[in-house]
């Protein structure tokens, strides 16, 4: 459809090793990002009309070193240069880059880039914005588009992210064996979350480009090329890949959703599915085992039973009861509830869900309305399912969820006119 | 998250005398109040929308009657007690920050340089993406 795409591809792909190659011969993230985010423009414009060059990443280094001279030229840029390289110095001197990260130095760029970008100073939101655009590729109006907000406002967003990063001062570098399992947690938080925010079922023809879910499966599966024995990672892809598998059938003609028992199971990607499955399969005996391979493992039962009817809830709710034990967090509850009344009945259901309310973390959550709403209905006690709808629907900040919770309360509240044109 | 604050004017709520009675000194201290505001909610990254709105005087009320033909009326009318003055859409991380950056409105300068405390409504923006439910 789009002529641009095949370069619109490469220049993503080609973005990342070049800020690497410019932040380390200059030791200067901020303006080597800010020069290619340049040389990306002129490419995008220019490749188009007069073909590839023959070494296109080549051109893109050139053209973003002689940006970033005119950068540095600047007095203040120059001190800012100096300051940093003194402050560089004896991290260069002291250790030399082991020997395998010299023979595959474009890829690892990406790599600390990747975890740069989720450094532990940005938040959630800042860390996204950058990593989009740094080892994304995407441009900033994209990234805007596709969050809601104007682009100056991402703009600033993103420069902001880029200055808490330099006066950190933590050098251009691989973070050390300790920081880098720390910094991994975040990376994998940081894509997690490029994901979720992919999820958006209203995605309209312009969003397409930018597709968030996507997007954060691309990069994670970068990220499981670079680290392909680590278990969370390959995790994190499976969850993404198994979870992205029913996306088509998650919502009907009119936007509205539907829920995963009613969802037409032959609109599921097999493709997906598999590979999502193999990486499960391949990850959990090699340990240790995390919360994203868990959560993949159990979005892979579901992904394979037949029908919902068929689901294999017994095997879903022990691995709730894992991912309990390993993180405790109130969603999880909630879910083991839901699992637990599909072993043992509505009123078990209910009941672990009673203990929910006491934590303040959920307590008033429409998460927890809606899990009742869905309990009550079970077991057949439709005043108290319509009550629990509404409540969720009322709470809600999601407009599909909304029309979802509504509708059912609304087809509980008068059965006869559901069907009736 | 984007939330929207929402200023309410609101007569029952204000202990001001009208905008048409303060000095074009306080007037001014107000509306470069509102500008800094704006400025500094762009730097941070958090700015998606703002815009005060004209006085009830100047709105109708615009709806579709029978037979399609809209039935417009003046007002809000004269003896309206609350009306919307403005608004803004911000995007935070926290809804604490939302709160925080009401509360910095809510203080805008009045008559003498005192805090005009307007209540200012804030409602999270429905856009949050759906969960699997």
């Amino acid at each position: 459809m789009n002529p641009n795409r095949p370069v619109e591809d490469l220049l993503r792909e080609l973005a990342p090793q070049v800020v690497g190659v410019l932040t380390r011969r200059f030791g200067d993230f901020t303006t080597a990002e800010d020069a290619v985010q340049e040389a990306l423009l002129a490419a995008a414009t220019q490749w188009p009309q007069e073909g590839l060059p023959d070494n296109p990443r080549g051109w893109l280094i050139q053209v973003g070193y002689r940006r970033m001279i005119e950068h540095v030229r600047g007095e203040q840029a120059r001190r800012n240069r100096e300051d940093l390289a003194a402050r560089r110095e004896p991290y260069d001197q002291m250790s030399a880059p082991p020997a395998d990260l010299e023979l595959t130095a474009d890829r690892d760029d990406t790599l600390v880039l990747l975890f740069m970008c989720c450094h532990p100073a940005l938040s959630p939101t800042s860390a996204i914005s950058l990593t989009l655009r740094a080892v994304g590729g995407l441009s900033t109006a994209e990234i805007a588009r596709a969050f809601l907000v104007p682009e100056a406002t991402m703009a600033q967003r993103i420069s902001r992210a880029k200055q808490r990063i330099k006066s950190s001062g933590v050098p251009f570098s691989m973070p050390d064996a300790a920081d880098r399992a720390r910094r991994l947690d975040a990376v994998l938080h940081v894509l997690y979350l490029i994901f979720n925010e992919g999820h958006t079922s209203s995605a309209g023809p312009d969003l397409r480009r930018v597709e968030l879910s996507g997007e954060a499966i691309r990069l994670a599966r970068a990220l499981h090329a670079l680290l392909p024995t680590d278990s969370e990672v390959a995790g994190l892809l499976a969850l993404m890949l198994l979870t992205e598998a029913r996306s088509p059938a998650r919502t009907g003609p009119g936007g509205e959703l539907i829920s995963l028992a009613d969802q037409d199971r032959g609109r599921w990607d097999g493709a997906a599915i598999a590979e999502g499955v193999a990486l499960v399969i391949a990850a959990l005996p090699r340990g240790p085992v995390g919360p994203y391979q868990i959560q993949a493992a159990i979005a892979a039962l579901h992904d394979e039973a037949p029908s919902a009817e068929k689901t294999d809830w017994p095997q879903i709710r022990a691995l709730y009861q894992v991912l309990e034990r390993h993180s405790a967090n109130p969603v999880v509850s909630l879910n083991l509830a839901v699992a637990t009344a599909m072993v043992y009945g509505p009123t078990a259901g209910l009941e672990a869900l009673a203990a929910l309310d006491a934590d303040p973390r959920m307590a008033g959550h429409h998460r927890l309305y809606a899990a009742r709403a869905h309990l009550y209905e079970m077991a057949g006690n439709l005043p108290a399912a319509i009550d629990n709808y509404r409540a969720a629907a009322g709470r809600t900040t999601s407009r599909p969820e909304q029309h979802y919770l509504t509708l059912r309360a609304a087809r509980l509240t008068n059965p006869l006119k559901t069907n009736t044109p | 998250m984007k939330y929207m604050l929402l200023m309410q004017f609101s007569a029952q709520n204000t202990d001001f005398p009208s905008i048409d009675t303060w000095t074009p000194e306080e007037i001014k201290a107000h509306i470069g109040f509102m500008h800094d505001t704006n400025g500094k909610l762009m730097a941070a990254g958090e700015w998606v929308d703002g815009q005060g709105l004209s006085g009830p005087e100047q709105a109708k009320i615009v709806r579709a009657g029978g037979g399609g033909a809209a039935v417009i009326t003046e007002g809000p009318f004269a003896e309206t007690k609350e009306f919307l003055a403005g608004y803004w859409i911000v995007d935070t991380d926290t809804p604490e920050r939302a709160i925080e950056l009401a509360t910095q409105i809510s203080a805008a300068p009045g008559p003498g340089g005192r805090p005009l405390n307007m209540p200012i409504e804030v409602r999270p923006v429905m856009s949050g993406p759906p969960q699997d439910v």
